[in-house]
């Protein structure tokens, strides 16, 4: 065998070896836990009352906070890319900074705003009922720091490549801001919009750090899949297990959906052009 | 581009969006800061000689720096297979392991994103069972030895590098190679002088993602470390202690420490790269 032709096999050799120990061994030793007692073991363990309310408790969350976020994120997009104002550069270096802030540090400031006991809106809100951190919105609003920057990183680019020649002449002709923004805006922004609402989703469904900080963890009540995860890996293997098999193939899945959606995005344009 | 000033409708609705980023990340993180700066030099000093703490940070950040070394190393090594791993003109036997090989390369274009689609507790939960003391293999290495942290550390950044570089590859255009070659540069001069110094500025952007999501690193290690004071514990398993025991001030001035390394790397990379491009 000639050098170069053995040297090529060893590259592929070391990445082909590498990635089976350190990523493909792992995750099939999730599906193969997961069914280590086959599938109706794994089923009964989904009909458990604590496995399902925290399965809803993370599905809830992660619903409402990547609407929130589809919301908010179109919104601060069409504000960095359209308009000019003081402050507009800081804003945008800033959307980024939650992927780059540990979890628990996310946590943390939340809980120095929001805590009951020694936040800075959290005694006066708690004494007016409102209870924030330990709740549903204080899970809701990590959830929504941790993939803030997701969805405005995907649509950013599309609206500044797109320009707004489109939305000028429509408004040219007449059409209201309302109505421009729906005909004309959400169109052109839809395969970023739905890539980053995924990712988003996945980042969500799999969050623990950050909402670990400011839930109360009781379990059957406010308990989310991650945190039911960690407390059962001990005493029960085969609950954390089944219940990390559902997050992985979530996860898994949306990432899937989003490879999918951008090679059929490119194919597309190729066409057209 | 002709981007507008804001008029009043648009006024109204920067105003909304900026209380929503506020009450969501400016405030919570000012909080950080103003918790630790109220607590003056004091807290920092008392944090920086409290010996856990100490080792916590340094673990974390020798953690962090061997496991981004590996990743420039080995990321790029499986970004180059991704885009150029193609061999032409082979026959025979030859072509069938290149039909296969380019399967494989789906399959691994794929497999590179699983890390960021497993919650980070999966990760460790799984890496456990692997290198637990039950691991298959008879590497015990979790929960007592610091290689289990360079593993699941490793796990979970293994798409960054990949990720920035492989883009920048593909866009690269072979013809300069081609015209090296044809001078009569070796393959190894062309790698050193036409195609890394192309990618340094990928690996690098690619190397302080890497390193900001080692440091900050919790999900994976909760089950996979003893996080024990000294030997085991990484800072975030650390910060998450003193948020459980309502020690907001040490909480705080941690959290700043945290903030201000991320952010120096995020420098010194950025110097690196410069130097190392002007060099070129």
């Amino acid at each position: 065998m000639s050098r170069e032709l053995s040297g090529r096999w060893l590259r592929r050799l070391i990445v082909v070896a590498y990635l089976l120990l350190l990523i493909l061994w792992p995750t099939w030793y999730v599906v193969k836990n997961t069914f280590a007692g086959g599938f109706s073991a794994f089923w009964d363990i989904l009909q458990m009352p604590e496995v399902q309310s925290a399965l809803e408790v993370t599905v809830r969350i992660s619903v409402i906070a990547v609407l929130i976020n589809v919301v908010f994120g179109v919104w601060v997009s069409m504000v960095i890319v359209r308009f000019r104002f003081p402050g507009r550069r800081v804003l945008s270096a800033l959307i980024d900074l939650p992927l780059s802030v540990s979890p628990v540090v996310v946590g943390l400031a939340l809980m120095l705003v929001y805590s009951p006991a020694y936040g800075w809106f959290g005694k006066p809100l708690s004494s007016a009922g409102i209870q924030i951190v330990f709740a549903t919105p204080g899970m809701v609003l990590a959830t929504c720091f941790v993939t803030l920057p997701l969805v405005v990183r995907e649509v950013v680019p599309v609206l500044e490549e797109l320009g707004e020649d489109q939305e000028e002449a429509a408004r040219s002709l007449g059409a209201g801001t309302w109505q421009t923004f729906w005909r004309i805006t959400v169109p052109s922004i839809r395969w970023a919009l739905i890539y980053g609402l995924v990712l988003s989703l996945a980042r969500a469904l799999g969050e623990f750090g950050a909402v670990k900080v400011v839930s109360s963890r009781i379990a059957g009540q406010s308990m989310t899949a991650t945190t039911l995860v960690e407390a059962r890996s001990q005493f029960a293997p085969h609950e954390a297990y089944a219940l990390s098999f559902l997050l992985a193939f979530a996860g898994v899945v949306c990432l899937v959906i989003v490879a999918l959606l951008r090679a059929q995005a490119t194919r597309s344009l190729g066409e057209k052009s | 581009m002709s981007a507008r000033r804001l008029n009043r409708g648009a006024g109204l609705g920067l105003g909304i969006a900026m209380i929503w980023f506020s009450l969501l990340v400016l405030l919570p993180l000012a909080a950080i800061i103003v918790k630790a700066a109220g607590g003056g030099a004091s807290t920092f000093g008392h944090i920086l000689t409290e010996s856990e703490t100490r080792d916590a940070l340094l673990l974390t950040v020798k953690v962090s720096i061997l496991v981004t070394v590996l990743n420039m190393v080995l990321g790029t090594l499986i970004a180059w297979e991704l885009v150029r791993g193609k061999a032409t003109g082979a026959r025979g036997a030859g072509r069938v392991a290149e039909w296969v090989w380019g399967k494989v390369r789906v399959v691994i274009d794929l497999v590179i994103d699983i890390p960021f689609a497993l919650p980070t507790i999966v990760a460790g939960l799984v890496l456990l069972s692997l290198y637990g003391p039950h691991s298959p293999l008879g590497l015990h290495w979790a929960p007592t030895t610091q290689k289990a942290i360079l593993v699941a550390i490793a796990f979970v950044t293994l798409p960054f590098v990949v990720r920035t570089v492989q883009p920048v590859l593909e866009e690269l255009d072979t013809d300069v190679e081609d015209a090296a070659a044809s001078l009569g540069a070796g393959r190894l001069t062309i790698l050193r002088r036409i195609v890394l110094p192309a990618l340094l500025p990928a690996i690098f952007a690619g190397a302080s993602l890497s390193f900001a999501r080692g440091l900050s690193e919790y999900g994976s290690l909760v089950l996979l470390s003893s996080n024990s004071p000294h030997r085991t514990e990484t800072v975030s398993v650390r910060l998450f202690a003193f948020i459980e025991q309502s020690n907001t001030a040490s909480a705080a001035a941690l959290a700043t420490i945290l903030l201000v390394v991320a952010l120096l790397a995020i420098v010194v990379l950025d110097l690196v790269q410069r130097r190392v491009a002007s060099h070129e």
